[in-house]
């Protein structure tokens, strides 16, 4: 590993460490409204200052952080399984198993997800707390973000039962269960893992533009797409700069995730 | 001395002409959200249609958006007998339309059989509808004496008569071009779909200045079609533009720092904030809840609890009015002034719920069943102004131990939700009101109207007091006299009060940007608020423009 990529990790670290102690390390809640505060500046109460309903930025960056960073990672590893699932087996069976799964798929990628998201969500329960609405919008992102992956994991798949030492064991008489597990999942883990580091960095982002649309977390809980949202007033972040964190810390963790995902891809190649 | 006077005002003419034809023509720039979905006035009903029928349409009598009161167009007197179901009009003598055909009253009763036919399903006839039966027109008056006159009878009384034709624009019976041939101060000249509407100078207008000079001052208006806010405001910024008739308070703000002298904040519009809660009979909602939403002293509660001073402080940035019932401060004449909006008191609404048999069970609000107060309310996704005053009103809410779930949905989902399938327990929308006359708020006070939101298209009213706003709607709509009406509608405003079916929260203020370019500009907190008086607006070289066209009228 390299010193950069240590340097990523370590942000990741505090970020991730930060976050799961909020608790500690700030004294308001994310969602308490200091009504006679409203945009104050940083101060030695409010790190961050406070956003337009007075609510502590500090406070909502580390809760929204542990959101983004608990959820997304969570989504990406459904999708990833899902992905597994279909796009192995496609590579695996081959023939017209793979042609109708490949149609699928494309048929899939194809639908207007943003829309179909929405629908979903407006078919949601009302009475749904805050956090079971991320969960559940977390939940929705990993259902519909496994296609792409699955196509990558497919053709991983059918490079991999065309190699000598599958054919070889296939011809040694070993049972298409104990392949599969003994010989191909193995050796398609960098492919998942790749997948699955890529598939964070989506998916947060992905959370950030529905949030962005207003559709993401509901209120009060905070999210980095929701905080997202305030940049779009430029002319009050060019007087209170200090609103770009959200913007700094999310941009900082995609390229942390990058970075550690330069070490898997290298992985792979090995 | 004849002749050099005339060889003067020449070469004066000569000059204003080549100083007028050197510079660009006074043209006046401002954004429509969307294209117009038809030109035709009789179909009206989007904003877009509603503006370019506002700046062409000629009406017989027109609503002065300034001092709220009637003022005579084309009809120079006018009469309403009958309770309500006659009008009498004298029309002004000399008018033509736009492309040269004289102004007679067969174009009143020809715009009077269009109006009302049944197959073009007009909106604009709509409010005329108040009875079955034909509308019957004909010209009065004699082309000896040279006065023309028209008189329009009604099946049924009509609810302010009078002010309802502000919405009529009159089509020519004659000429061959039907839309193009307008009375009012501009004329449709170009259109391309997706870019803008180019309106010209109507050659023919009327209207004349005190000095006698032609109206209107500007040679045209381009409404550029542009959906974007933000490049509204950017393309204002850059001078592009001339008026932005609408904005939110936070653009106000950041305007009025960089612009301080182009921002506009007229006062509180007739617009609503409101919430309602769900009391239709059948919707799929538990008992207990439907209990609740039903309870007058619940409702009362939940409004007494909601801090309207800092909706308005925080949410609308001082741009609005904590409102008080279903008439803005602004409508002076139909507000109920004994009213006062609620408190915003814990320990009123306290008193409230313990009344109706709510208690508090630790950190929660539990109801006499011992059922935990949790609903949800829905709103528009994307509306920040609706977001942030949903998380004020869950701040407020939590301090009685009510948990109040936000939840945001694309329109199409909230309006199925509100109006078909009923599934919501508690709504938060803005309502956009027009009309100074609560006529026009029938559709929602009356209990069989489809806008009857709380619980719509009853059979019979629900309520006692339902009934009563029924009763009170009815005579109100019946009666021509202002003053009897005022006093059904006040009933009507302090039942409202009293039973809260719908939270009236805020009213907020009619916000807009003009350039310092644009003069004559008067607001008004009635639609459209910068231009309703848009035949004395001028913008940069209109003088020029308006020497050059007084001479064009002398030669």
């Amino acid at each position: 590993m390299s010193f950069k990529q240590k340097f990523a990790l370590a942000i990741l670290g505090v970020a991730v460490v930060a976050s799961l102690g909020a608790g500690y390390l700030v004294q308001s809640s994310y969602s308490e409204q200091f009504r006679d505060a409203i945009s104050a500046p940083p101060s030695a109460r409010f790190w961050l200052g406070t956003d337009e309903l007075g609510r502590d930025r500090f406070a909502r960056l580390l809760y929204g952080t542990r959101v983004s960073m608990l959820l997304a990672p969570a989504a990406a590893l459904l999708a990833t399984l899902i992905a597994g699932l279909i796009g192995g087996a496609a590579g695996y069976l081959g023939g017209r198993w793979e042609r109708m799964i490949t149609a699928g798929v494309d048929l899939f990628l194809s639908l207007p997800w943003l829309f179909l998201l929405l629908a979903v969500r407006a078919l949601l329960p009302l009475n749904t707390s805050p956090v079971m609405s991320v969960m559940i919008t977390f939940l929705l992102l990993g259902c519909l973000g496994w296609a792409g992956p699955a196509r990558i994991i497919r053709a991983g798949t059918r490079t991999l039962v065309n190699s000598d030492f599958l054919v070889q064991a296939s011809a040694s008489g070993v049972s298409r269960w104990r392949l599969f597990w003994r010989h191909l999942l193995p050796n398609l883990r960098p492919v998942l893992l790749a997948q699955f580091w890529i598939s964070i960095p989506l998916f947060i982002l992905s959370e950030a533009n529905l949030g962005l649309l207003g559709l993401g977390v509901s209120e009060p809980l905070p999210s980095w797409g929701a905080m997202l949202r305030d940049l779009e007033n430029y002319s009050a972040v060019l007087q209170n700069p200090w609103m770009l964190a959200p913007a700094v810390l999310l941009v900082a963790v995609v390229g942390c995730l990058q970075l550690l995902l330069g070490t898997e891809e290298r992985g792979v190649s090995c | 001395m004849l002749m050099r006077c005339r060889l003067t005002r020449f070469t004066m003419a000569l000059m204003l002409c080549g100083l007028a034809a050197a510079s660009s023509a006074s043209e006046l720039r401002f954004c429509l959200r969307i294209d117009p979905k038809t030109f035709n006035p009789l179909l009206v009903e989007d904003e877009a249609s509603q503006t370019v029928r506002y700046l062409t349409g000629g009406v017989l009598i027109r609503l002065n958006r300034y001092t709220q009161e009637l003022e005579g167009e084309l009809a120079t007197k006018w009469k309403v007998s009958e309770n309500g179901r006659r009008i009498d009009f004298d029309l002004r003598p000399g008018v033509r339309f736009s492309d040269g055909t004289p102004f007679t009253c067969d174009d009143v009763v020809y715009t009077m059989r269009e109006l009302m036919d049944p197959n073009l399903h007009s909106p604009t006839g709509d409010v005329f509808r108040s009875a079955p039966g034909p509308v019957e027109s004909r010209c009065t008056g004699s082309s000896a004496t040279g006065s023309a006159g028209v008189t329009v009878r009604f099946p049924g009384p009509v609810a302010a008569l009078a002010a309802q034709f502000d919405q009529v624009a009159i089509l020519s019976a004659h000429s061959a071009a039907k839309e193009s041939a307008v009375l009012g101060p501009f004329a449709l000249g170009e259109y391309k779909p997706g870019a803008y509407v180019l309106l010209r100078r109507n050659p023919n207008y009327w209207k004349r200045d005190a000095n006698g000079h032609p109206l209107p001052y500007l040679d045209a208006i381009r409404l550029e079609i542009q959906q974007n806010r933000e490049l509204e405001l950017l393309r204002f910024r850059r001078g592009e533009l001339d008026i932005v008739n609408k904005l939110d308070p936070e653009m106000y703000d950041r305007l009025s720092s960089e612009m301080p002298h182009a921002v506009v904040d007229a006062g509180p519009s007739l617009d609503w904030e409101i919430v309602f809660f769900n009391q239709v009979a059948n919707a799929p909602l538990p008992e207990y809840k439907r209990r609740w939403f039903r309870s007058d002293d619940f409702r009362r509660a939940i409004s007494e609890g909601i801090r309207r001073d800092d909706l308005v402080r925080i949410v609308y940035r001082g741009h609005a009015r904590a409102a008080v019932g279903p008439v803005s401060t602004a409508n002076r004449f139909w507000l109920n002034s004994a009213l006062q909006p609620p408190s915003g008191s814990q320990t009123a609404a306290l008193a409230l719920l313990e009344h109706a048999g709510f208690r508090r069970s630790g950190s929660t609000l539990v109801d006499r069943d011992g059922n935990r107060v949790e609903f949800s309310m829905i709103t528009n996704a994307g509306n920040k102004l609706h977001e942030r005053t949903l998380a004020l009103i869950q701040q407020d809410l939590a301090r009685f131990g009510i948990q109040l779930n936000v939840v945001t949905l694309d329109f199409p989902s909230l309006v199925e939700r509100i109006s078909r399938t009923f599934n919501y327990e508690a709504v938060l929308m803005a309502i956009t009101n027009v009309d100074l006359d609560p006529s026009a708020q029938m559709n929602i006070w009356v209990s069989s109207a489809a806008n009857h939101q709380w619980n719509p298209n009853q059979k019979t009213p629900a309520t006692p007091w339902e009934a009563e706003i029924d009763k009170l709607m009815a005579e109100q709509g019946g009666s021509q006299d202002r003053d009897k009406r005022k006093i059904y509608f006040d009933r009507v405003q302090q039942i409202a009060a009293d039973k809260v079916p719908m939270l009236f929260l805020v009213n907020p203020n009619a916000l807009s940007a003009v350039s310092p370019n644009v003069k004559n500009v008067t607001p008004a907190v009635l639609a459209p608020q910068i231009y309703w008086n848009v035949e004395h607006l001028q913008v940069g070289n209109a003088l020029v423009s308006q020497a050059r066209n007084a001479l064009v009228n002398q030669r």
